[in-house]
């Protein structure tokens, strides 16, 4: 039986693979960081991201270790969520609640802070949708850390 | 007219309850633990199916602020709150869904079946 | 066994459809869901945040307890498939890893 981790020797399908996962990839950080603009946003951009990489991983088999190592996956969502949650806490360092973006930086226009605390949210989630798949998908093929 | 519109009104819940009882069904009669999650995530479906739909107004668009429309008419736009939950339950439903995948390969590494009453029997006659 | 499982799936249906004798019409404006909270959202989600996306305000900014919450449950999956996955590995001295050491490991008479 051939192993699931194994790579498909087609000349074809690894040159198309190399050629499209950047595209996916620069389409799905456009999606992340329009979220304020258009339909959109964290969740979406990061499961494009991790099917980018589900992508390198179905074709090139042993070898995508080597562009997105089996490690990086969970890294990402732990620094991610590890990030949210200092985000959420700049705010109350000057007296707001927590995730109240408007209040962390004093002196600042409200509108604009939580303007720009909705789009390093969405940035974080988006990290982290994208490591956390990409480490189910790893888990559940390797069958965990050998 | 308001007759008509009554009875087209309905028809999404009867289809959600019919993709419901098609989950269920492969929860309950299903002996397969795999055919259970596959199951699990139908339902799921349907949930988000009835949040989703709960979520239209006749004549709106989507909740993204037109600035020909302005913000002061609701029912101009969309409810985005359910939008929100679902957009929300969607990930963790694949989060249930993969836990529950890796206790079924766990159990099968294990007992190397999935059937229920077979994975059963094999417990009992291990633990003797 | 299965002839009465399909009955009270059938019984869970009926009563399923009666109920949503009761749920607003398809598309209605005036549904309760339609008239709560949302309305507050729809007319400040521009002038509390700058952002015209109101899924994208509410999801981040007045909901983001929640989408924290939904953030740590993620990771929090992801972590525990990679624990539950671990395999058994004699260590040097000996000892032995894995968290479930007597759920791993392969099938005595089984095809794992």
């Amino acid at each position: 039986m051939k192993s699931l981790t194994s790579h498909y020797d087609s000349l074809f399908l690894h040159v198309v693979t190399k050629a499209i996962v950047p595209l996916i990839q620069i389409f799905a950080l456009y999606v992340i960081t329009h979220g304020h603009y258009s339909p959109g946003g964290g969740f979406q951009g990061g499961v494009m991201m991790a099917a980018s990489i589900l992508l390198l991983r179905i074709t090139l088999g042993e070898a995508s270790y080597r562009r997105f190592p089996r490690e990086a996956g969970l890294a990402i969502a732990g620094v991610a969520t590890l990030l949210f949650c200092l985000l959420g806490f700049a705010s109350v360092v000057f007296g707001g609640n927590f995730l109240e973006y408007g209040m962390a930086v004093p002196g600042a226009d409200p509108v604009r802070l939580r303007y720009w605390g909705i789009f390093w949210a969405e940035v974080f989630i988006g990290f982290l949708v994208w490591g956390a798949l990409v480490a189910i998908y790893d888990a559940l093929v390797t069958g965990g850390v050998e | 007219m308001t007759v008509e519109f009554i009875e087209i009104a309905r028809y999404p819940y009867i289809l959600i309850v019919a993709l419901l009882l098609v989950g269920l069904y492969g929860m309950t009669v299903k002996r397969n633990l795999l055919k259970k999650v596959i199951g699990m995530t139908i339902f799921q479906t349907s949930i988000y199916l009835l949040f989703i739909q709960g979520a239209t107004k006749q004549g709106a668009t989507i909740p993204v602020l037109d600035p020909a429309l302005g913000n002061e008419d609701p029912t101009l736009y969309m409810n985005p709150l359910p939008q929100v939950i679902v957009l929300t339950a969607l990930v963790v439903g694949v989060a249930i869904t993969a836990v529950a995948l890796s206790l079924l390969v766990l159990l099968y590494r294990r007992y190397g079946t999935l059937d229920e009453v077979e994975l059963l029997r094999r417990m009992k006659e291990q633990a003797s | 066994m299965r002839f009465a499982s399909i009955l009270l799936l059938a019984a869970v249906g009926g009563f399923l459809l009666w109920g949503s004798g009761d749920l607003p019409q398809r598309g209605d404006p005036e549904s309760p869901a339609s008239t709560g909270i949302s309305t507050y959202y729809i007319q400040n989600a521009y002038h509390d945040s700058d952002t015209p996306n109101m899924v994208t305000a509410v999801l981040a900014d007045y909901r983001g307890f929640d989408t924290f919450g939904e953030a740590v449950v993620v990771t929090a999956a992801a972590l525990s498939c990679l624990v539950i996955l671990l395999r058994r590995r004699r260590r040097e001295d000996g000892s032995e890893t894995g968290v479930f050491p007597d759920l791993d490991g392969d099938a005595p008479g089984g095809a794992a």
